[in-house]
C-alpha cells in the first residue's frame, strides 16, 4: 500500500535525529575586532569594515563573510576572515582618520562554537537565563549574556542555529557544560 | 505475594504490571501506577513510622504532599538514598527499596517510645527549659546527645550518583496544578495561541478528578474527561505539559521555581537522564490552581496508625483500589467526608458509624448516605481511640445541648477516618507576597490583593465544588489569555453531574471529656505537637503564632504545618479568645515540598562547578609535571618538580637558575587591558598616580592604582603602544576589579573623554623570558626588533614578530635580571613557548612557576598587592611613595593621600626582617612585637607578609610590615611563635642587588 511506503523507518533514522537533536561545532579562526566610537564615526567605520554597524540594539548585519554585531550604543563586535586583521586596521586608519576611535584586536581573545540543531535553543537555556523563543530572540539579535558561570555573546543566525563567542580559556567550561547538558537528549 | 486489601477491580493501576519492593527488608508486591503507601496499605501496611518527640506508632495519614507520618528512606545504595521522601508520593517501581525512619532497633519496637510514657515531662519548650545549666554540659552533654536523637531521617553516607539539570524557561502562562480547575484553566489559556506550561506534581493529570468515580463532566466519567482534555492540550503545539513538576517557589517578577522529577519513578533509569531538573521559569501571567487539603480532626490519641483523613481514604480506594481497612469509623465537621463514607462502602469497607460534629447534618450527601444505610451519628464527637501499632476501636461521645460530651460508646474499627473541612492552599500565592484574606464561611485564608501577575482559581480560592472549580478555572484562563493578547473567545462549559457538599467545617480541637491537662490530641504530627502544648504556650504568655510556632515547632520540619496550622490558629484563638486574624499567620517560605540539593546544583559539579581557566601554554606545563595552583578561576603552574623533588627542591633549584642562566615563566592570566583614544593619556593620568603624558610611544612605566580612599588597589606594568593606545596590565585577580574601576569612572564621571576600554587578557600569550641568558635566547628568534641593549633598554616594548607570528615585545622584569616578555596572540601561545624553550635549551633554560617567581620578587622587594598590601596601604607604606606624581593635578585617591593620617611615622611600613638562623623561615602572617615577655595581650608592631628561604643567598628572607618600620632599621624585633620567639633584625627590603644593575644587562 502506498501509505505504508511513506511511512517506512529505517534503523538509524530514529538514532540519528535523536543524535542530531543538538550539534557543537567548534568554528574556524577568524579576525575579531571591538569598535568603539562616536557617532560621527559609525558610519565611516561601516565603510571601513564594508558592513554598515547596524544601529539598532542588539543586532547583527552580515555581508559575505564579515558581520558587525551591536553590543552596546557605542560598541560593536566585528567579525571577520581568517587573516584579514591588517587590511582592517589600515581600512579603518585611512577611512576613520582623526575620527576618534578605538579598534583592538580580540581574534585570539574569543573563540566561538556553533551550536545547531531542534534542540539548540534548550541546550542554551540550561545555562543561559534570556528567553530564547524565536519571537522573543529572532534571527539576527544578538546579545551580551552568561552561559552558567561564563560570559559569551550569543548571536542566533538561524532559527536552529547559534554562535557563541566566549574568552578562549571558558572554553573548557562552556564545552563541558554543553557536553553534559547534550546527554539528557540522547537519553 | 497477596495483597489482601486489594480491591478486586478498579483504580488507575496496571494490574498487568505486578512490581515488587521491600520496606524495612520485607518484601511486598504492587502495580504500575501505586505508590509506595497505596501498596502497603494493599497489604494492610499503615504502621510506617515514629514520631519525632514521643516516637509513636503512625500510619499513613494523607494521599500526598501534606503526609507528616509516613516518611521513608528509599535508595537501595548510599549513592542514591533520599530520607525524608513522603510514601504517597513514592511513586512504585520494581526493586524499589524503602526504609522507616526514626525508631530503633524496629518500627515495631522502639526504644525511643520510652518519651511516651515521660511525655509529661516534655512539654512545649522542654529544651529550653531544661538544658539550661551548667553551661558547659551544652558542648559536651546536651547537644551532641540532643543533635543525636533529634532531626528525621539519615543523610546519606556516599557522595549522589545522580546527575542533575536546570532550565531557564519562558511563556506566557504558567498553570500551577492539572486538577479539575487548572485543566480547565490551561484549555480556556491557550484557546488563543498564547504559550501555556501546565504543571503538576504528580505522575498523572487530573488531580482531585483522579479520585472521582461518580461524577460525570460533560456528560462523560471525569476519567475520561482528564484524558479527552489532557490529549487536546498535547495536541496544542503552543502547550507544554510538565507532569511530576512541584512549583515550589514563587519570587519575584513572576518568576517561579519548578523541580521537575525525571527519573525516581524509574526501575532502570537511562544513564544519561538526570534525575532531577530545576526549572527557573518566568511567566507573564500566573494561574494558580493548587487546590485544597483536607484538615484533620483533633481529639486525644487521634494519631494511631489506621487512623487517616476521609479524602485519603477515598483516594486509596477509588485511585489505587485499596481498601484501607475493613471496619470504619468517619469523624467529620463537614459533607465532604460523606463521600469517602459512601465510596469506602461501596468498595465493601464496613462503615460502622459517622460520628458528625454538626447537630443537623442535612445536604445532599448526607441524605446520600443515609439512603444507603450508613449509621449517622449527628452531634456526636471522638474522645479517645484504643489499639498500639493499629487503631481498634473509637469512644464516640454525644454532645449535650451544653455542648458537653453526655453518653459514650466504645465502636471497635480499624479505620478511622478524618475530615474537618478543607483547607486552600495558598502558599504560592503568599509567597508571590499577596495579601491573605481570612474567609468565615470556611474558616480559613483565602488569596486577597494580589502582588504579582497571578490569579487563583477553584479550590485554592475557596471555591469548593466540582463544578463551581471547573468554571472557575475557564473563567480565570479566559481572562489571562485576553491579558497576554490571545485571546482565544469564550471556551465552551461542560456540564457537570456530583453531588453538592454544603459549607459547615470546624477549626481547632474537638470538645472531649477526658482530662486536658494529660491526653493527646496531636494537631501538629510530625512535631508531636499536641493541643495541651499550645494551651500551655499560651498559658506562659505567648500572644503572637510566630512565637508559638516557634516555642511550640507546630508548623515546621518538612511539611511546613500543611495540615496542621490552621488547627494550630483555632486552638490559639480560643485560647486566647481571639479572632483568629488577630493570631497572625505564620509565613509561607518555599519550597512548598524539599527539594533536593542536587537540583539546585545542577551542573555546578565537580569539574564544572566552577569554570576552570587554562592558559594556551596549561597543556605544555602539564606535559612537563608542573604542579598546579588555583588562582582565581586559574590554574596556573605552581613549580615542576623533577625527579622527585619537593616543592622546596624544585623553587631553590629553579630560582638560581633564572639567576645563573635563564628561565621561562607563563605570565599569560596577567590582566591585560587596552586603553585606546586621543584621551588616552589624560585618562592613564587620571585613573594611576604616575605621571603619563610624558611617557614616549615605546616605553613602560610601573603603574600604581589607588581607590578613592587613597589605598593601593592595583598594581602593572603599562606599554605606550602609540600616542593614543596604551597596553596595561593588571594583577591576576584585579583584572575584571580594575576594568570595572576604570569604566566606572569613565561612563559616571568622564565621558567627556574620548577614550575607550577593551579588555585583551586573553587575546595574548606571555612568555616571560627572565635571567642572564635571556637576550641570547630571544636574539635569533625575534625577526624584525633590535633587541640590544642599547637599542631596547629596561622597560620598553617594540612591537614585530617572533617565530614568525606578530608580537608585543616588552622587556620588563619581576625577578630583578634582564628580562623579556613575549606577548603573542593567544592561539600561537604555545607553538612560540616551545620555540623560545628549545633555543633555550643551549643556554640553560629552566621552566619555572608562580612559586620561584615569588621568591625572586621578594629578593628584588617587589609587592604583590594583596599580600604585601591589605587595603589599607598607601602607596608611601609600601616604599611606591617614587611613583605618585607630586605635581599631578588630580588623580583618583589623591585627595585622600593628603589625610594627616598618611604622614605618620608610626604608619605600618614595608621593610624587610633576617633571621640570625639563616634556615629560619618565618611563617607569613606571624605577629611582629618590640618585646617578646610583655603579658598578653601584647602590643603588636605589625605582622610578615612574604616569608621565603632563598637559594641564591643560602638565607631566609621574609618582608613585613611594621609601625614605624623603615625607622627601625637595624633595630632587632621579635616574632613570638608556640614554641618559641624568633628574633629577626630589620633590614631594607631588597635583599639582592640593590642598585638594580643586572636589571640593565
Amino acid at each position: 500500500m502506498p501509505e505504508t511506503a511513506a511511512i517506512r523507518q529505517g534503523a538509524f533514522d530514529q538514532l540519528a535525529a535523536r543524535a542530531a537533536a543538538v550539534t557543537f561545532t567548534p568554528c574556524p579562526p577568524a579576525a575579531r575586532f571591538v569598535f568603539r566610537g562616536r557617532p560621527a564615526g559609525f558610519a565611516a567605520a561601516g565603510d571601513a569594515f564594508g558592513v554598515a554597524l547596524p544601529q539598532t540594539a542588539c543586532r547583527a548585519a552580515t555581508t559575505g563573510s564579515r558581520s558587525a554585531l551591536w553590543l552596546g550604543p557605542d560598541e560593536w563586535l566585528l567579525l571577520a576572515e581568517d587573516g584579514a586583521v591588517a587590511a582592517i586596521e589600515a581600512a579603518f586608519a585611512d577611512r576613520l582618520g582623526q575620527q576618534p576611535h578605538s579598534l583592538v584586536d580580540v581574534s585570539h581573545r574569543n573563540t566561538a562554537v556553533e551550536i545547531a540543531g531542534p534542540a539548540a535553543a534548550d541546550v542554551l537555556n540550561a545555562g543561559c537565563p534570556l528567553d530564547l523563543r524565536l519571537e522573543a530572540f529572532p534571527v539576527g539579535m544578538c546579545t551580551r549574556t552568561l552561559f552558567a558561570k561564563a560570559e559569551i555573546v550569543l548571536w542566533r543566525t538561524d532559527a536552529q542555529r547559534f554562535r557563541v563567542e566566549v574568552w578562549r580559556s571558558f572554553a573548557g567550561y562552556l564545552w563541558g557544560l554543553l557536553d553534559e547538558i547534550r546527554r539528557e537528549h540522547a537519553a | 505475594m497477596s495483597a489482601p486489601f486489594r480491591l478486586a477491580q478498579g483504580g488507575r493501576i496496571d494490574r498487568a504490571r505486578p512490581l515488587g519492593f521491600t520496606f524495612d527488608g520485607k518484601s511486598y508486591s504492587g502495580f504500575a501506577g501505586d505508590t509506595l503507601a497505596s501498596a502497603l496499605l494493599s497489604h494492610g501496611v499503615h504502621l510506617t513510622g515514629r514520631s519525632f518527640k514521643y516516637h509513636r506508632p503512625r500510619g499513613i495519614l494523607s494521599a500526598g504532599a501534606d503526609e507528616p507520618n509516613a516518611l521513608v528512606g528509599v535508595g537501595r545504595d548510599q549513592t542514591r538514598y533520599t530520607p525524608n521522601l513522603r510514601a504517597p508520593q513514592v511513586e512504585l517501581y520494581d526493586g524499589l527499596v524503602a526504609e522507616s525512619q526514626n525508631r530503633w532497633p524496629s518500627l515495631s519496637f522502639d526504644i525511643g517510645a520510652v518519651n511516651d510514657l515521660f511525655g509529661r515531662f516534655l512539654p512545649a519548650g522542654f529544651y529550653y527549659k531544661t538544658f539550661m545549666w551548667p553551661r558547659k554540659a551544652w558542648d559536651h552533654v546536651y547537644e551532641p546527645k540532643i543533635r543525636a536523637m533529634a532531626g528525621l531521617g539519615r543523610a546519606p553516607t556516599a557522595a549522589d550518583a545522580d546527575r542533575y539539570t536546570q532550565r531557564y524557561a519562558h511563556c506566557d502562562v504558567l498553570v500551577v496544578g492539572a486538577g479539575p480547575a487548572g485543566l480547565a484553566a490551561a484549555l480556556a489559556a491557550s484557546a488563543g495561541g498564547a504559550s501555556v506550561m501546565l504543571c503538576d506534581d504528580q505522575a498523572e493529570f487530573g488531580g482531585s478528578l483522579l479520585s472521582e468515580t461518580t461524577a460525570t463532566i460533560d456528560g462523560k466519567p471525569a476519567a475520561q474527561w482528564i484524558a479527552d482534555t489532557v490529549a487536546t492540550l498535547r495536541g496544542r503545539a503552543n502547550v507544554m505539559l510538565l507532569g511530576r513538576t512541584q512549583a515550589f517557589g514563587y519570587y519575584p517578577h513572576n518568576s517561579i521555581g519548578l523541580v521537575e522529577r525525571l527519573t525516581d519513578h524509574l526501575a532502570t533509569p537511562h544513564p544519561d537522564m538526570p534525575r532531577e531538573r530545576l526549572w527557573t521559569l518566568r511567566a507573564r501571567e500566573v494561574v494558580i490552581c493548587a487546590g485544597a487539603l483536607e484538615r484533620p480532626m483533633v481529639f486525644p490519641e487521634n494519631d494511631r496508625p489506621g487512623i487517616m483523613l476521609a479524602g485519603a481514604a477515598r483516594t486509596y480506594a477509588n485511585r489505587y483500589g485499596v481498601k484501607a481497612g475493613s471496619r470504619a469509623v468517619l469523624f467529620t465537621a463537614q459533607d465532604e467526608g460523606y463521600r469517602a463514607a459512601l465510596d469506602l462502602a461501596r468498595a465493601g469497607v464496613h462503615v460502622a458509624a459517622i460520628a458528625d460534629l454538626r447537630p443537623n447534618p442535612d445536604g445532599e450527601l448526607p441524605a446520600a448516605a443515609r439512603a444507603a444505610g450508613l449509621n449517622i451519628m449527628a452531634g456526636t464527637t471522638v474522645t479517645g481511640t484504643r489499639g498500639r501499632l493499629r487503631v481498634s476501636g473509637a469512644t464516640l461521645g454525644r454532645l449535650g445541648l451544653d455542648g458537653q460530651v453526655g453518653q459514650s460508646q466504645t465502636i471497635a474499627c480499624d479505620l478511622l477516618l478524618m475530615s474537618g473541612g478543607m483547607t486552600p492552599s495558598v502558599h504560592l500565592f503568599s509567597q508571590s507576597k499577596g495579601k491573605l484574606r481570612f474567609d468565615e464561611t470556611i474558616k480559613a485564608y483565602v488569596p486577597g490583593q494580589s502582588a504579582e501577575r497571578e490569579r487563583s482559581a477553584g479550590a485554592c480560592r475557596g471555591i469548593f465544588g466540582l463544578a463551581a472549580a471547573i468554571e472557575d478555572g475557564f473563567a480565570r484562563g479566559e481572562e489571562v489569555a485576553q491579558a497576554v493578547g490571545r485571546a482565544g473567545g469564550a471556551v465552551t462549559r461542560v456540564a457537570v453531574t456530583t453531588l453538592a457538599a454544603a459549607p459547615g467545617v470546624h477549626l481547632g480541637a474537638a470538645p472531649h471529656d477526658r482530662d486536658a491537662a494529660t491526653v493527646k490530641a496531636f494537631v501538629d504530627y510530625q512535631n508531636d505537637v499536641t493541643a495541651k502544648d499550645l494551651a500551655l504556650a499560651t498559658r506562659e504568655g505567648f500572644r503572637s503564632i510566630e512565637h508559638i510556632k516557634r516555642y511550640t515547632t507546630t508548623g515546621m520540619a518538612t511539611d511546613q504545618g500543611k495540615m496542621s496550622n490552621m488547627n494550630a490558629l483555632g486552638i490559639v484563638a480560643d485560647a486566647l479568645r481571639r479572632d483568629i486574624p488577630e493570631i497572625g499567620l505564620t509565613t509561607f517560605r518555599p519550597p512548598y515540598t524539599p527539594v533536593t540539593f542536587g537540583a539546585f546544583a545542577g551542573t555546578s559539579r565537580g569539574q564544572l562547578f566552577d569554570p576552570v581557566r587554562q592558559t594556551a601554554i596549561h597543556g605544555w606545563a602539564a606535559d612537563h609535571g608542573a604542579a598546579f595552583e588555583d588562582v582565581g578561576l586559574w590554574k596556573r603552574a605552581h613549580y615542576f618538580p623533577q625527579g622527585g623533588e619537593d616543592m622546596h627542591a624544585a623553587v631553590a633549584r629553579e630560582c638560581k637558575a633564572v639567576r645563573a642562566a635563564v628561565g621561562i615563566f607563563d605570565a599569560s592570566t596577567l590582566g591585560k587591558i587596552e586603553i585606546v583614544g586621543p584621551d588616552a593619556a589624560e585618562f592613564m593620568n587620571r585613573m594611576y598616580t604616575n605621571a603619563w603624558t610624558k611617557l614616549e610611544s615605546g616605553r613602560c612605566r610601573y603603574g600604581v592604582m589607588l581607590r578613592e580612599d587613597g589605598f593601593v588597589m592595583d598594581d602593572g606594568v603599562v606599554g605606550r603602544m602609540a600616542h593614543d593606545r596604551f597596553h596595561v596590565t593588571t594583577t591576576t585577580g584585579g583584572a575584571p576589579r580594575v576594568l570595572a574601576h576604570m569604566e566606572d569612572y569613565l561612563q559616571t564621571e568622564w565621558p567627556d573623554l574620548d577614550v575607550w576600554l577593551t579588555s585583551t587578557t586573553e587575546q595574548w600569550a606571555v612568555i616571560a623570558v627572565q635571567g642572564p641568558n635571556a637576550r641570547k635566547v630571544l636574539e635569533p628568534l625575534v625577526e624584525d626588533i633590535d633587541i640590544s641593549a642599547a637599542a631596547m633598554p629596561h622597560m620598553s616594548v617594540r612591537q614585530g614578530r617572533i617565530c614568525g607570528v606578530p608580537t608585543r615585545l616588552f622587556r620588563v622584569s619581576f625577578t630583578g635580571e634582564l628580562g623579556f616578555e613575549v606577548n603573542v596572540p593567544a592561539d600561537y601561545g604555545r607553538a612560540v613557548w616551545e620555540a623560545i624553550y628549545q633555543a633555550g635549551l643551549a643556554h640553560g633554560i629552566t621552566p619555572y612557576g608562580t612559586e620561584t617567581m615569588h621568591v625572586l620578587r621578594a629578593e628584588k622587594g617587589y609587592i604583590i598587592v594583596g599580600q604585601e598590601t591589605d587595603g589599607t596601604a598607601v602607596p608611601d607604606d609600601v616604599g611606591l611613595g617614587w611613583a605618585v606624581g607630586k605635581a599631578k593635578k588630580d588623580f583618583v585617591g589623591k585627595r585622600s593621600l593628603a589625610r594627616a593620617e598618611f604622614s605618620k611615622p608610626d604608619r605600618k611600613q614595608m621593610v624587610g626582617l633576617r633571621t640570625r638562623d639563616p634556615h629560619d623561615v618565618l611563617e607569613e602572617g606571624a605577629q611582629i612585637v618590640a618585646n617578646p615577655n610583655q603579658p598578653v595581650p601584647m602590643t603588636v608592631l605589625g605582622q610578615v607578609t612574604s616569608s621565603y628561604f632563598s637559594a641564591v643567598l643560602d638565607h631566609s628572607i621574609a618582608i613585613a610590615m611594621v609601625r614605624g618600620g623603615r625607622a627601625r632599621i637595624g633595630e632587632t624585633l621579635y616574632v613570638p611563635m608556640p614554641d618559641r620567639v624568633i628574633a629577626v633584625t630589620v633590614v631594607d627590603p631588597v635583599f639582592f642587588d640593590r642598585e638594580g644593575v643586572r636589571l640593565d644587562a
